[in-house]
């Protein structure tokens, strides 16, 4: 059930990668990695519980951490800069 | 039969899990336009998470592995609906408006 | 796993709009971080995520945010570039025919002093996790190297950019707080305390888990970072001061070479912790922990000042704009 359960985690992260490379705004960016950083941390604290490898989830706390701070900063700076040069398409 | 039914509840819930996760993704892809994209993900994830990390906390049983399970399915039930909500917010603010009218093909 | 690193890599390459490769680079730290859990390395992923995905693209937002987002340099000449390129590669796969297979048992660095530290570690210092033990005890030399090389790239940013101007709050800083966020604020004002909780649990955690000084000082760095960023940075310079960062920085180089001279006093060599106490174990334990507290105030410290000579450059070009 696990491997299932990490094959379909793979899948959807190529999706979300593919949404990222495709977008054609710059939300839809952020979005995809934004998906992309909750799919990976499922797939380690998966991974660890398939391996046995408790540690790992501490990994996976780190990431849950670091995603939520560097969405949040990807939209300031895209607030602050839209801000200053108004007109810039995204 | 405890552990039976743990198991059986646990294999649901993953299920369920990998359910939703496939067809946030199927939405992320396919749906046209940023904001339908949004509420694809958006939506689904959150619970997807949950299910999975529920579904991983029966499988672990008492002790430190669960307590870490439980304090990372906080986290994204915290920050998961707040991070789509200030990326919804950013996206009406920056001029992508909410318009029905509007069928932008991707 | 591998193949999506390499297409995202070459996306960021072909990319002209900056911001989009920052967002790209982000899942590009994402991905090598999964690679490094698949192959067992805990503590590189560690490093990698709290790096990799987190303070890199928030540096390199902030240096955007200073210099604009689209690329401006005209290619001339790619084809030579190309060609010194393929040149390179080339020369570096070739290298790695010579490398003995993945994993095989009678590669050097499995029979050198790895085999040493893996079955003398326990014995000799007695914490459960080798990486800590080989990075802060056996190596602990290097790693001081590392730590001077931080508060080194701090000190050079700092010297180009800062200008040790505090941004007045109602300045243009606190502009950019025009779409109220009133949830994210409510949001972060429960999160930041666990954000620097977690840093000091993965900090003296170390010797247990995956872990240590580098590591615990990013995620803090990260938590004061966010709180700038949604606060406002005048606010959050008010609250952590650089002048205070700035001494601090030093302060953990300083905790971590005086550990080497205390030790060389009480008659060992540089760094050889065994000699700190009576029980050369314990003495081990309490070298680790204090050189460890040093790297992460080091590491903390020069990462909160980069961010600040960035976002104080930026808001001083505006007010002259």
């Amino acid at each position: 059930m696990l491997t299932v359960v990490v094959i379909a985690l793979l899948v959807v992260m190529v999706m979300a990668l593919s949404r990222a490379l495709l977008g054609p705004t710059i939300y839809d960016r952020i979005l995809a990695v934004n998906v992309f950083g909750t799919k990976t941390v499922l797939l380690i604290a998966v991974v660890g519980f398939l391996f046995g490898r408790p540690d790992f989830l501490d990994i996976a706390l780190v990431y849950a951490l670091i995603n939520f701070i560097s969405v949040i900063g990807v939209l300031r700076y895209f607030e602050y800069s839209n801000d200053r040069h108004q007109g810039d398409n995204p | 039969m405890i552990a039976l039914l743990l198991e059986g509840v646990s294999v649901l819930c993953l299920g369920t899990g990998i359910f939703l996760l496939v067809s946030g993704g199927v939405g992320l892809l396919r749906f046209p336009e940023v904001f339908s994209r949004m509420h694809a993900a958006g939506v689904t994830e959150t619970l997807a998470a949950s299910l999975i990390l529920l579904g991983l906390m029966l499988l672990a049983g008492w002790g430190i592995v669960m307590f870490k399970l439980l304090l990372i399915l906080l986290f994204i039930l915290i920050t998961s609906p707040t991070a789509s909500h200030a990326l919804a917010k950013s996206a009406v603010h920056g001029g992508l408006g909410v318009d029905p009218d509007r069928n932008e093909t991707s | 796993m591998l193949l999506l690193l390499a297409i995202t890599a070459l996306a960021i390459a072909w990319l002209r709009d900056l911001f989009a490769a920052v967002m790209l680079a982000g899942i590009y730290g994402l991905l090598s971080a999964s690679f490094f859990v698949s192959v067992d390395a805990v503590d590189v992923a560690f490093t990698e995520a709290a790096v990799g995905a987190g303070i890199f693209p928030l540096l390199m937002l902030a240096a955007l945010a200073l210099v604009g987002r689209n690329e401006q340099t005209a290619y001339r000449r790619p084809l030579i570039s190309l060609l010194l390129v393929s040149i390179t590669g080339a020369a570096l796969v070739l290298g790695t025919l010579d490398m003995p297979a993945f994993g095989s048992a009678d590669a050097p660095p499995h029979n050198h002093v790895a085999v040493r530290y893996i079955e003398e570690s326990p014995k000799e210092i007695g914490i459960p996790n080798m990486v800590t033990s080989v990075l802060a005890d056996y190596r602990s030399f290097d790693t001081l190297g590392e730590v001077v090389v931080v508060f080194t790239a701090a000190m050079g940013v700092l010297g180009l950019l800062f200008t040790g101007r505090a941004a007045s709050p109602g300045s243009a800083t606190e502009r950019a707080n025009m779409y109220d966020h009133r949830v994210l604020r409510v949001v972060s004002k429960m999160l930041i305390p666990l954000i620097l909780l977690f840093a000091l649990y993965v900090q003296f955690h170390g010797e247990y888990g995956p872990g240590g000084g580098f590591q615990a000082g990013v995620i803090f760095a990260a938590g004061i970072i966010l709180y700038a960023m949604l606060f406002g940075f005048g606010n959050a310079q008010r609250v952590v001061r650089p002048a205070l960062l700035q001494i601090l920085a030093a302060c953990g180089v300083l905790i971590y070479g005086s550990v080497g001279v205390v030790c060389l006093l009480s008659g060992g060599n540089f760094l050889d912790y065994s000699q700190l106490l009576p029980d050369p174990l314990v003495g081990r334990h309490v070298g680790i922990l204090v050189i460890e507290l040093g790297v992460g105030i080091t590491v903390a410290s020069a990462m909160i000042l980069i961010f600040y000579a960035f976002a104080s450059a930026t808001v001083n070009s505006e007010e002259v704009a």
